[in-house]
């Protein structure tokens, strides 16, 4: 079980902004829980929160990771420990080849001292399988991580990532974004599989448009950083219908 | 190579935990000869006389001597002042004869070979390797086959003995004692080495390669390469170093000269990666005629400070040159790098790469200078200086020059300086990466093109140096 209690995060700026106030939350291994929510109420942010991005503060909260309390640990600690999170928007890192990233955050979960060894032959098979399987085609293997991706590519990127490294909880941030109808599905059912083997997903979404192919068990709507309402799928549907009015929130264009 | 010879393994090298444990700390060794005192006609012709140098060798020490005592501290220096040349050893000879078996060599010499796997390295990939321990080549040992085709591969003590022309016409003139004070400052104190002659036609296949040691604090080295690549010749020349971890500094005052005679292409790589305690100063410089090719790959990895301007005079219509140099400063430390090519050709073309990475405090500086002289028609020369810069506390400069007195020359410089962003090395770490961790593949992948053409086994051991660098444990904090 992921856990969130009592979360109140600040960012640093000139001085401390609050980001996220009160927030409590679970996903259960095999669960998926939805997190809804207009632009800038704080989903990424109380992902990043959960991750660990240096730039936010834990002001006031727990996170715990089957029972252990990772609240305070570094980013890598929680990766080594089974969270993953995708990107809305992953960087670009010149320099680094996405499968070098991969072979090494492999290596170090091995204990393999080498990150760049390629100690069996099967883990670029295995990549270009999984690359396959995601549509990403394999000439991005050998490309900087994410320099040159389209939006689209980004997302299978990130959802690829997250398949090979087999996290215990995924946290993905609009994963759908940018993908045309045949690539939700593909990426959708890649996630539902994961979940039917025992990851959980924390999945934020600003439309309900993925939620029609993975299916949540839970969904949390945030608004100025605040979980307002939990509910069960039909909660997607409503929003899908009313948009956040029913929150006091008027979106012109909900782009994002 | 005898089987008797317990030798460290690639596979075994790369299992190091920290970069100072691949270093160690200096142990003791037997030592025959040690000079030490006021850099004066005595010490050098004491020098002169343990190798029983000919006269004209030990005339050209004096006259070098002389420019030493005439020539000034270069101002530009940073850091220079902290070399005291009476403290230091001008010469130091470990108890050991010139061999070519390992077995041979004393443990705590042999050691300091085995432990970075050069035995092996040589065995399988090398045509040819001269060691050099504090000022003597300990081990010197050429393949059969490059014997029959004429190859020379000789420590320099050697080659001044038994091939006096042709280090009159080059030794020390490619790259003159008169250019500036560490340059005499080498010339007059220079000890062991290697000289490399290929014969017309011929193209060597396995690189040959130069091992540099030294073994104790307040040493100097003053080792000398030469390489001359006959018409249509090719070699490829590997100079590597290292040093335990001193209790004192040491001093390094390296020379390189090549010659590329018409058509010939020599390609010189340096893997340098002396320890914290080495200050590392060097001359290299190379000379190319006709059609000829030179290209440099400088990789500057340790050290305390480190010097070096790998430079090329393109002295023959179509000559070209490709200077790649790379400096990486982690921790306090000083990479003063750079590049000259000198364009006295019609139709010759220049490339000159730096990239610098400083991270923990570290200093890179970029020196370059190009010039074009007139009636070097046509020339093309292109400079690209790549700055990374890790963190807040790092810092890189660049100081390109240029002298152009030919219209028809084409001239390019770009530089570019890139910071590694919060959010990048959030992204990393996400993946279960360390910050040197993530840091040592961002490293990896900007040199990871530039030594493509290096032995794999060479790209292994650089990786895993890089890796040791900018890993947390036992690192420089």
């Amino acid at each position: 079980m992921l856990e969130v209690k009592n979360l109140t995060v600040g960012i640093k700026a000139d001085k401390i902004k609050n980001v996220l106030y009160n927030v409590s939350l679970s996903v259960a291994p095999g669960e998926v829980h939805a997190i809804m929510g207009p632009n800038g109420s704080g989903k990424t942010s109380l992902l990043y929160s959960i991750m660990g991005h240096p730039r936010y503060v834990i002001l006031n909260g727990k996170i715990f990771l089957d029972g252990e309390d990772i609240t305070f640990l570094p980013p890598e600690e929680k990766s080594l420990r089974g969270l993953f999170i995708s990107f809305q928007h992953p960087v670009e890192v010149e320099g680094v080849r996405l499968s070098t990233l991969l072979i090494a955050a492999k290596n170090k979960r091995a204990g393999e001292s080498d990150l760049l060894k390629i100690s069996d032959v099967r883990m670029i098979r295995d990549m270009r399988q999984l690359a396959a399987r995601i549509g990403l085609k394999a000439e991005f293997l050998r490309r900087d991580v994410n320099v040159g991706f389209s939006g689209g590519e980004r997302k299978r990127s990130e959802l690829f990532q997250a398949l090979y490294l087999k996290p215990k909880y995924m946290l993905l941030d609009e994963p759908d974004t940018g993908l045309d109808v045949d690539g939700v599905k593909v990426i959708a059912e890649s996630i539902s599989s994961a979940v039917s083997e025992g990851v959980g997903v924390l999945l934020v979404t600003h439309y309900a448009r993925i939620l029609n192919y993975v299916r949540p068990d839970r969904v949390s709507v945030i608004v100025n950083g605040r979980i307002v309402e939990t509910g069960g799928p039909e909660l997607a549907q409503l929003i899908d219908r009313e948009g956040y009015s029913k929150y006091g929130v008027v979106e012109v264009d909900g782009s994002g | 190579m005898t089987e008797a010879v317990k030798t460290a393994d690639v596979e075994e090298l790369l299992r190091y935990t920290s970069i100072d444990e691949l270093y160690g700390w200096e142990w003791e060794y037997a030592k025959e000869i040690e000079i030490r005192g006021k850099i004066g006609r005595d010490i050098i012709e004491e020098i002169s006389k343990v190798k029983k140098e000919p006269e004209w060798m030990l005339r050209l020490r004096l006259k070098a001597l002389e420019l030493f005592n005439k020539l000034p501290v270069p101002k530009w220096l940073t850091g220079i002042e902290e070399i005291d040349l009476e403290e230091i050893a001008a010469y130091v000879k470990p108890r050991a004869e010139l061999t070519k078996e390992w077995t041979d060599l004393p443990d705590e010499i042999r050691k300091a070979y085995e432990k970075l796997g050069i035995p092996e390295i040589e065995a399988r990939f090398l045509s040819g390797l001269t060691a050099v321990y504090g000022s003597e080549t300990v081990y010197s040992k050429m393949k059969e086959k490059l014997e029959e085709k004429g190859v020379i591969i000789l420590p320099m003590e050697e080659a001044v003995q038994k091939y006096p022309d042709l280090l009159k016409r080059y030794f020390a003139r490619i790259f003159p004692p008169s250019d500036h004070k560490f340059a005499a400052l080498h010339v007059a104190l220079w000890s062991g080495g290697a000289f490399v002659y290929v014969p017309k036609g011929v193209k060597i296949e396995q690189p040959i390669e130069a091992f540099f040691f030294i073994g104790g604090s307040l040493e100097g080295q003053f080792e000398h390469t030469l390489v001359v690549a006959d018409e249509d010749s090719y070699v490829h020349f590997i100079e590597g170093c290292s040093a335990p971890l001193l209790k004192k500094y040491s001093f390094h005052d390296g020379m390189v000269e090549l010659y590329a005679a018409r058509n010939a292409h020599i390609k010189f790589t340096t893997l340098q990666n002396w320890s914290r305690d080495i200050i590392n100063f060097n001359n290299k410089r190379g000379i190319a005629k006709e059609n000829a090719i030179i290209e440099w790959t400088e990789g500057s990895i340790g050290s305390k400070i480190t010097y070096t301007y790998p430079s090329t005079i393109l002295a023959g219509e179509g000559a070209k040159t490709s200077n790649i140099v790379i400096g990486i400063a982690n921790g306090p430390y000083l990479k003063d790098t750079g590049s000259k090519v000198i364009h006295a050709a019609p139709n010759t073309a220049s490339r000159i790469i730096s990239k610098s990475i400083s991270n923990n405090g570290g200093i890179n500086i970029y020196r370059g200078l190009v010039r074009i002289n007139k009636g070097a028609y046509n020339s093309i020369a292109n400079v690209e200086c790549d700055s990374l810069i890790l963190d807040e506390s790092s810092m890189a400069y660049t100081y390109p020059h240029n002298q152009i007195e030919e219209p028809t020359a084409t001239v390019s410089h770009e530089a570019k300086t890139g910071r590694l962003s919060e959010d990048q090395l959030f992204y990393l770490s996400s993946r279960g990466l360390s910050e040197g961790e993530a840091k040592s593949l961002i490293v990896i992948g900007m040199l990871k093109e530039i030594l493509s053409d290096l032995p794999l086994e060479f790209v292994s051991i650089l990786n895993r140096v890089i890796q040791l660098e900018f890993s947390e444990v036992g690192g420089i904090g």
